[in-house]
């Protein structure tokens, strides 16, 4: 089961002119979501509910060179499971469990040990999911760091919402919004790592 | 079995239903009562044996050694075009392993409970709140004994009919876990009285459940590092609400077992007295009693 690749963006969420500042925010969330917990790969994947399927659109560390653009179901696995319950989750010795996840394992073609993943939710509505996998052991299987991560995802997904304007909007409002508001979203996310690491 | 379609009418007031008393009188209205074990706990012999506890979430794997074979799996199926909600049988097991796991828990701490599954999740992206209502109203017209709900839905518009069904619940003795939201957010039906909400604990005793002073959620069960089945027969490690309220399903399944006629809010009652933070000391000063809306007694009759 190849998972599919796409070459164009195809959520409604991604409108095409507004891809760079949009990658720019993704890809500082996935970076500082890695950072934070000192994992060794990050990665936002946000939901396309046109073909109900989940879209890697941001990595940092394993799988970065090959993931963007991947896809696979929606509904299915620990990614699926908090896109759809709107929960955050920690799983644990995954590595031992020959059945963990395979479509997720075989498209990433790298297996973690553990994997903390939260919703990007957004005014009630689930934008997607961002993961951590491998998190430092400190960092990782309780619930402060639980909590932590769900708040963080919820920063980005506020900041994704900024920057990426709601398709019905007119065309002339996201560019507006893209200069000073894509500065204050990045910024957003630099102070929330700031206060993050001071507490963490 | 036919499938039970989700859209129909709402549990309404039932045959024998009493405004008022009368023309009667205490003779009349007779019920044997339980008072369920001393100080709340469960004990040795209440194995949950002769309960039926339905887990509404992404199915339960078929025969994964810490669980056992469900006593019956169903799945909420909405239709692409007509959009009717039905439920019927499936043989799928689980799609994510959270439902699994869920089970799991409730097996070892009721081993000899009946477990039965509504898959909720997993068919396609689901995140409406029409499915997961869906199939809660089928279990509780199943008249379940305990129902764990280790998910909500943030939706408001399912708030009112949410709300309606955890009371038709709540007064038919079937007993709604519900897990509160992991973040601070407005979601139900843990929200409501009539369900038993429950969060994490931060302790390792796996055997450990807290009184919440401050609802609306009212009990803590522990949901930090678990270790729980997962798909393919085996075990993970996870953190959440999500696996400390199946603890207390379990724990409402054992109280059943022994105390059958406990009501909900004797099942409530006893898993107050039994919290580990609930302290019983005949001869302690009474503190004040915590202020409540004083003066709230307006009539909230329709008419």
């Amino acid at each position: 089961m190849t998972p599919k690749t796409e070459s164009a963006p195809a959520s409604p969420l991604a409108p095409a002119t507004s891809d760079t500042p949009r990658n720019e925010l993704l890809q500082s969330v996935v970076e500082v979501a890695r950072a934070i917990f000192g994992a060794a790969a990050s990665s936002v994947l946000l939901l396309d509910e046109e073909t109900d399927e989940l879209v890697f659109r941001a990595v940092s560390g394993e799988g970065q060179e090959f993931l963007v653009g991947r896809r696979f179901p929606a509904g299915r696995g620990i990614a699926g499971w908090v896109a759809t319950s709107g929960e955050p989750m920690v799983v644990d010795d995954l590595s031992t469990d020959p059945s963990f996840d395979r479509s997720l394992a075989e498209s990433t073609e790298y297996v973690p040990d553990s994997l903390m993943a939260a919703p990007l939710i957004s005014d009630s509505r689930v934008l997607g999911v961002l993961e951590v996998l491998d998190a430092s052991p400190q960092a990782r299987s309780n619930v402060r760091e639980l909590d932590l991560l769900a708040m963080f995802a919820r920063q980005a997904a506020a900041a994704l919402r900024v920057i990426t304007p709601e398709p019905v909007a007119p065309a002339s409002a996201g560019r507006a919004l893209e200069g000073a508001e894509r500065e204050d979203a990045l910024r957003l996310l630099g102070s929330l790592e700031q206060v993050l690491r001071g507490t963490g | 079995m036919g499938a039970t379609g989700a859209t129909t009418a709402a549990t309404g007031p039932g045959q024998g239903l009493t405004w008022s008393l009368r023309g009667r009188g205490p003779e009349d209205v007779p019920v044997l009562g339980d008072p369920g074990p001393p100080g709340g706990h469960p004990t040795g012999p209440a194995t949950g044996r002769g309960v039926r506890v339905c887990v509404v979430d992404s199915g339960v794997e078929r025969d994964h050694p810490l669980v056992g074979e469900p006593a019956a799996s169903w799945v909420v199926v909405k239709d692409a075009e007509s959009g009717e909600i039905t439920v019927e049988p499936t043989t799928t097991g689980d799609t994510c392993g959270h439902g699994t796991a869920c089970a799991g828990i409730i097996r070892r701490t009721a081993p000899e409970c009946e477990i039965h599954s509504v898959r909720v999740l997993g068919e396609r992206f689901s995140g409406t709140g029409d499915i997961l209502m869906a199939g809660l109203r089928w279990a509780v017209e199943q008249r379940f004994d305990v129902v764990n709900l280790s998910l909500s839905t943030t939706r408001a518009r399912f708030a009112q009919e949410l709300h309606s069904l955890a009371d038709s619940a709540y007064f038919a003795r079937t007993v709604i876990v519900a897990s509160a939201h992991n973040t601070p957010v407005e979601s139900f039906p843990w929200r409501f009285a009539s369900v038993i909400s429950v969060g994490s604990h931060q302790e390792d005793d796996p055997a450990l459940h807290l009184y919440n002073p401050e609802p609306p959620v009212e009990f803590f069960g522990p949901g930090q590092n678990v270790t729980v089945p997962w798909l393919g027969g085996r075990t993970i490690r996870t953190t959440g609400n999500s696996f400390a309220t199946p603890y207390v399903a379990g724990l409402c399944a054992r109280l059943l077992s022994a105390h059958p006629r406990m009501t909900a809010f004797q099942l409530k009652n006893a898993l107050y007295l039994s919290a580990a933070n609930v302290r019983h000391e005949p001869n302690a000063q009474r503190p004040p009693r915590p202020s409540t809306a004083a003066g709230d007694t307006r009539d909230d009759s329709e008419d």
